[in-house]
């Protein structure tokens, strides 16, 4: 208990941050100059009045006596499940606009332009974002044994956090844009965003600093790099000077050829270090825990994570090859995309030794399939990337439907499926249940998506080429043989069937939430000897 | 040396500064010296600031997220300047904030639109897509034609612009309103349009081109249609590749 | 100090330092002395539940 002076402290300091917060959104509000500004501004008054109240009226003590601080893990892990629905939902949606694009309704709300990045946005920050902070708030707890710091704290990270999403979700529909491709919130929500980040730093980082163990678990190395090169990337990619205090639009501080390349330095290392090392993160803490085993070799995993981020930060040029941009930055950016093969594939050779010796669970074991067919994906696309980063490759492929696919491969199968395995896992642990509600729907789950997924990259592989193919090709007298809008058309039916892959990737989804909230209503408690019980004992002290 | 980092494993701090330097240094060799060399920032003749109604219909592009299917980047390869024109020079992009280069065609590259069509044709394929382009995809946008134009704030826009590096002069910013009403709605005395001509056309420093009309062909009201046409009508327009010398530029 | 010296500067020998950085982290792995702590890291995530029992 030689906490509780702590603990008021940081509900004294919180609730003082929450009350100047409330008051300079609420002025911002008051003296807004356009409709989305005002509205987002309340919304943000009206969260951080209810954050002070919460705190006064005393909604955090609760949680309080248990050793681990779960109830925000478990948090964590419905909204991935709901965001996740929504995510998927909002780009099958626009992938049948694309096919049918009546559907776009003529409204300036549902047309393609303002839900694509709904549907990133959803898929990657709110999905995605989701699952890695309720993931590494669980294992950096169990990996320390030590309950994360603060009591307040990590309830300002979950819900500032989906604070930011719903503010940005609501910029998109409306058209409140940066147009910096998975960047697009406004400076306001870039800045509540930051503090928000720097928060999840604190709570990571200071739960590590009083660890009950002497070494840091490699998926902690994973979760802190993805946490700080975040922070660095946001900071740097949306430095803008806003046009007023009280309104939504801004003015990016670079300006051309140094925006692109800021961008895509952002960009590519977001896939990097948001979607790959912190989803490493989930690899190495839940396949080792699930299979049983430790992780195949954990020195191949100390040379994959130094390999990985030494490399990956180099890399993003590969986006803007035979652009304006000076020709010794492509070069580079091409060679260190090529070497980002060899570490990439360690990490999944890693991945999937783990589960030598014990691969008849590849059969009895369906989240740990789905687990290791991450793996396997994240092979497919790490391969696949650095031979798209080749210049007369890209010369093909880029601005075509095949870097839709590649990328998709990534975030359906690797991304998507690691995240599923790794709520599959704990639900029943956060919830004191012996096994997720029926293994039988995680099969069903695991084969509808996956032929979803197979659906939706190979139609993408061959439109992707097939359209690129078509760019190219001369008659034979020299003259260009296609006209733009013919290949436009010979897209249709390849965008159909990518829709059909999209909603199986969502019948899945849905089928794991139902499965997941029959676990946690009617699951089988567990009993005193299973894997994960709630509350873990001070043992190591 | 193995002790060493068995204290980089045990001291979380540490971890933190090392994963900074690592990850920091990649972007300092790349981005940086962009800002500094030649062919990246050297100027070409006949680039001016966007006149305040082609801002405001840059910021319709944006808002409505056309650079998600549209690029702005003609790359060096054959069958895309045959098929588009001249390829992209950096210094075309060097007043935008952020950049439209895009990373997708759905649609076609638009880096060179500007006089490809007449406004007519925009004004049709915009309110819907397929009555010009049967086969298109494209979104319709109806709404522009009936939207108003909000320009209230346009002068704190350039205002904005030149605080990031825009060369923005005292004057424009202070005619902002003026001058867009002259762009898109001519009506007025020839003193208007000369005034815009010597703000950013032919006889302003930039010794450029600036062109003038009712771009939606309704002369009651400064519609977004106005400013997004005026928008796509310059795109590309401004550097005149008959005069401009390739060697100069090479990268 | 030219700006394109110190990048020069930088483009070789920061590489070069960084690729002694990443050399280091590889023989730090595979020194056979590190074998036991390495087991006893990797089997992090197993052994709190033993704490459980």
């Amino acid at each position: 208990m030689e906490n509780t002076s702590t603990m008021t402290l940081e509900k004294m300091i919180m609730s003082l941050f929450l009350v100047v917060a409330t008051l300079l959104t609420a002025y911002a509000g008051l003296n807004a100059l356009d409709n989305i500004f005002g509205v987002s501004m309340f919304i943000m008054a009206t969260a951080f009045a209810l954050g002070v109240a919460a705190i006064v009226t005393g909604k955090f003590e609760d949680t309080d006596t248990e050793y681990y601080n779960y109830s925000v893990v478990k948090a964590g892990v419905i909204a991935s499940v709901i965001w996740g629905i929504v995510g998927f939902t909002a780009g099958d949606y626009i992938a049948w606009e694309l096919a049918f694009p009546a559907l776009n309704l003529d409204l300036q709300w549902t047309s393609f332009g303002r839900l694509r990045p709904l549907h990133t946005s959803a898929v990657i920050f709110a999905f995605g974002g989701n699952v890695l902070i309720s993931t590494s708030f669980y294992v950096v707890q169990r990996t320390s044994r030590a309950r994360l710091i603060g009591s307040v704290t990590p309830w300002f990270v979950f819900w500032g956090y989906n604070l930011f999403i719903v503010l940005a979700a609501l910029g998109y529909v409306f058209g409140v844009t940066q147009s910096k491709e998975y960047a697009e919130p406004e400076w306001y929500v870039d800045i509540w965003l930051t503090i928000v980040w720097v928060m999840y730093l604190v709570v990571f980082l200071g739960t590590l600093m009083k660890r009950k163990e002497p070494h840091i678990y490699v998926a902690n190395w994973f979760y802190l790099a993805f946490i700080i090169t975040v922070a660095m990337l946001h900071i740097v990619n949306n430095a803008a000077v806003p046009v007023s205090f009280f309104g939504s639009k801004s003015y990016i501080a670079w300006s051309g050829v140094q925006d692109a390349m800021i961008q895509w330095w952002y960009g590519h290392n977001a896939v990097g270090f948001f979607l790959t090392a912190g989803f490493l993160a989930i690899m190495y803490y839940f396949v080792p825990k699930r299979a049983g085993r430790p992780v195949y070799s954990y020195r191949l995993s100390i040379i994959h994570f130094w390999s990985v981020i030494f490399i990956y930060i180099w890399a993003g040029p590969h986006h803007l090859h035979y652009t304006a941009l000076p020709d010794w930055t492509q070069t580079l950016g091409m060679a260190f995309s090529i070497m980002l093969w060899m570490p990439s594939w360690g990490g999944m050779i890693n991945g999937l030794m783990t589960l030598s010796g014990a691969w008849d669970k590849l059969r009895t074991d369906p989240v740990i399939r789905m687990l290791v067919v991450s793996v396997a994906f994240y092979g497919m696309s790490t391969f696949e990337g650095p031979l798209m980063a080749i210049k007369a490759v890209n010369s093909l492929s880029h601005y075509t439907d095949w870097t839709i696919g590649h990328v998709h491969s990534g975030a359906l199968g690797w991304n998507g499926f690691v995240s599923f395995g790794a709520l599959y896992c704990m639900v029943p642990w956060l919830w004191g249940k012996k096994e997720v509600y029926s293994l039988a729907l995680v099969s069903m789950h695991f084969w509808i998506a996956t032929i979803g997924i197979l659906l939706y990259i190979t139609s993408m592989w061959v439109s992707g080429i097939m359209q690129g193919l078509m760019w190219r090709a001369y008659d034979n007298l020299g003259f260009l043989e296609y006209s733009f809008i013919e290949t436009v058309e010979a897209m249709h039916p390849f965008y159909v069937i990518r829709a059909i892959g999209g909603l199986m990737f969502l019948i899945g989804a849905l089928i794991m939430a139902y499965n997941l909230w029959m676990t946690v209503k009617v699951g089988e408690e567990a009993t005193e000897t299973s894997m994960q019980p709630a509350i873990a004992p001070v043992a190591a002290e | 040396m193995s002790n060493k980092h068995a204290i980089i494993e045990k001291n979380s701090i540490l971890m933190v500064v090392l994963i900074l330097i690592v990850v920091s240094i990649g972007g300092l060799v790349q981005i940086v010296p962009l800002f500094f060399l030649k062919s990246t920032i050297e100027k070409v003749e006949g680039m001016r600031p966007y006149t305040p109604l082609e801002l405001s219909g840059r910021n319709i592009y944006i808002r409505e997220g056309c650079y998600l299917c549209h690029s702005q980047m003609i790359r060096a390869l054959r069958d895309e300047v045959e098929r588009y024109g001249h390829y992209s020079l950096a210094a075309e992009s060097m007043y935008d904030h952020p950049f439209q280069w895009g990373s997708k065609r759905t649609g076609p590259d638009l880096a060179r639109l500007g006089n490809k069509y007449s406004d007519e044709w925009h004004v049709q394929h915009l309110i819907n897509p397929r009555d010009v382009v049967p086969a298109s995809v494209m979104p319709g946008y109806s709404f522009l034609a009936k939207t108003k134009l909000d320009y209230s704030n346009i002068g704190n826009h350039l205002k904005t612009n030149a605080t990031v590096g825009v060369p923005y002069s005292e004057a424009m910013i202070k005619n902002a309103k003026k001058d867009l009403e002259s762009q898109a709605n001519p009506d007025g005395d020839d003193s208007d349009t000369d005034a815009l001509e010597e703000r950013y056309g032919p006889d302003s420093s930039f010794k450029t081109k600036v062109v003038y009309r009712d771009f939606d062909g309704n002369a009651k009201m400064i519609s977004e249609m106005d400013a997004l046409i005026s928008y796509l009508q310059m795109l590309g327009t401004l550097v005149d590749f008959t005069k401009f010398n390739e060697k100069a530029t090479i990268r | 100090m030219e700006f394109e010296s110190l990048w020069a500067f930088k483009e070789t020998w920061g590489l070069i330092f960084l690729f002694l950085l990443l050399v280091a982290a590889f023989v730090y792995a595979v020194l056979p002395g590190n074998k036991d702590k390495f087991d006893e890291a990797a089997n992090m995530p197993l052994r709190e539940d033993d704490d459980n029992g």
